[in-house]
């Protein structure tokens, strides 16, 4: 019979969180902005049944990368515990942060159970206030931890350099059209530092508008009203678009 | 919901032990519902009234509400419980629509409405009846649909008009005379106040319109554009009008006898 090896704890925490990383990073990375009127998700994804983002509550909404069948567990989690919440006592009682710590409690608890693997998932949970100081993002990375975000955040295979391109560009104040267009093209630039073309067809967006006179503020945003967001190129559609010198590569 | 009753069955009305009563409990009524349909959509509207054995136990109860964005639940029977009943049923659509990623379809709507209240068959027995009526925009078929109900859960879809409540004879028998089926949007709301207002006339649990208190009949009006209620002001005006009217034709127009 074989004895074990021992591994030290750190090292088995280290190659947990590199598995998991490593998964994260082969799916395809999306981005979360905060806009004038609220706050709008951008990914690429070639399917139209299989989001990436979806409504939680009436404020909230949910965004994750990584492997689809363990993220969209965790969305059905928070959908029931946010229907629960808000059935047991009131609709104003289901925030997003107590939806974040649940799902970090979560995540956290299946990272540092030795019997499982850790879920290669990271997610994004953002709630729209009824002012943009209401606004709230959180990100959770497969292990638990919670980080609280303004502005905008990217998570999946290239995060890193995706958000070091939004934060240099992105303002709290873009109308729609512009934040979606610098999601985009955030979104477009490989690894390499080269650019593609990302069709609209493959690009999945969806709001949470503070504007929208529904109780319930997510909405998917797709087929004309996309394109024509698309198209909106800094012309006489968008005028509340101010000239500025961010859009310039 | 199958997780709720895993979950926490005590949120549940259908598990709920009864302690045994002698006779009925006293609890508020809701009284009477109406519902038409017109083309491109269907209306659907409660009178104001709750009543407690003889009593008017509220001037001002509100018995119709939106479950989606495609579907309006009006209540007639013990408030209280019909009110957690619609609840559960907002809760149930909103849920299946977020986890499925797609709505139910309009019948599936109508047959979760129909299970709900056939589990409160045990507190119908002893007086606490639930009878809604459900009234929504079927997307599929392009128009709009009046599913009723009875306290067995027994599910029947109408055709033009139905209504529910203790004042649900007059206001059906009004209905008989008045409804077309190519009404506008705007006759079918007046249609269904005239419909509630003879209910008023001769059924003492049915509230007419309260000019007093200024509080007039809910009317929701669903079509393809989703769920609408109509503003107080918009309420007030269509039930003045008729007011106005019946102040010198006290039984209101006249159908024609041949």
């Amino acid at each position: 019979m074989s004895t074990p090896f021992y591994v030290s704890p750190q090292q088995a925490m280290a190659d947990r969180a590199e598995y998991a990383r490593k998964g994260i990073a082969r799916g395809r990375s999306l981005v979360v902005l905060q806009f004038a009127d609220g706050i709008v998700f951008v990914g690429e994804n070639p399917s139209r049944a299989l989001h990436k983002f979806s409504e939680i509550y009436d404020r909230i909404g949910f965004a994750a990368a990584g492997k689809y069948n363990e993220y969209e567990n965790l969305r059905i989690g928070g959908v029931r515990y946010a229907d629960m919440r808000g059935y047991t006592y009131d609709r104003d009682d289901v925030t997003a942060r107590g939806l974040a710590n649940v799902y970090a409690q979560t995540l956290g608890s299946i990272f540092s159970s030795s019997a499982e693997k850790p879920y290669e998932v990271e997610l994004v949970v953002a709630e729209v206030g009824a002012e943009r100081e209401g606004d709230q993002i959180y990100r959770l990375p497969h292990d638990g931890s919670i980080v609280d975000e303004h502005g905008s955040v990217a998570v999946g295979g290239n995060a890193e350099q995706i958000s070091s391109f939004l934060d240099q560009r992105h303002r709290d104040d873009m109308s729609l059209a512009e934040a979606l267009k610098l999601a985009v093209q955030a979104l477009s630039r490989d690894t390499n530092g080269t650019e593609r073309e990302i069709p609209a067809e493959r690009l999945e967006v969806a709001v949470l508008d503070r504007t929208r006179p529904q109780q319930r503020k997510f909405k998917r945003i797709v087929g004309r009203q996309l394109s024509r967001l698309l198209e909106a190129d800094g012309d006489a559609s968008a005028p509340t678009e101010v000239p500025s010198d961010t859009e310039e590569e | 919901m199958d997780f709720l009753n895993e979950h926490s069955p005590e949120l549940l009305p259908g598990n709920r032990v009864l302690p045994p009563v002698a006779g009925v409990v006293e609890a508020p009524h809701g009284t009477t519902i109406v519902a038409a349909t017109f083309p491109g959509g269907v209306v659907l509207a409660g009178d104001r009234r709750a009543t407690m054995g003889n009593m008017i136990a509220q001037r001002d109860i509100e018995k119709v509400f939106p479950a989606d964005e495609y579907s309006a639940v009006g209540i007639a029977g013990t408030a209280g419980l019909a009110v957690e009943m619609v609840k559960l049923f907002q809760l149930e659509l909103e849920h299946f629509e977020k986890v499925e990623g797609a709505q139910l379809s309009l019948e599936g709507k109508a047959n979760r409405l129909s299970t709900m209240i056939r589990s409160n068959l045990g507190m119908a027995m002893q007086g606490l009846a639930v009878v809604p009526l459900f009234a929504g925009y079927d997307l599929d078929r392009e128009k709009g649909r009046i599913f009723s109900y009875d306290v067995t859960g027994g599910r029947s879809e109408e055709l033009g008009y139905a209504a529910t409540g203790s004042g649900s004879v007059f206001a059906r028998g009004s209905m008989k005379k008045l409804y077309r089926k190519d009404l506008s949007e705007q006759e079918t709301t007046t249609l269904v106040i005239q419909a509630l207002y003879d209910a008023a006339d001769d059924d003492s649990a049915t509230g007419g319109p309260d000019v007093a208190r200024r509080i007039y009949p809910i009317v929701t009006v669903i079509t393809d554009e989703g769920f609408r209620r109509l503003t107080d002001d918009e309420s007030a005006e269509l039930a003045r009008a008729i007011l106005e009217k019946r102040l010198e034709q006290p039984d209101g127009p006249r159908a024609a006898l041949l």
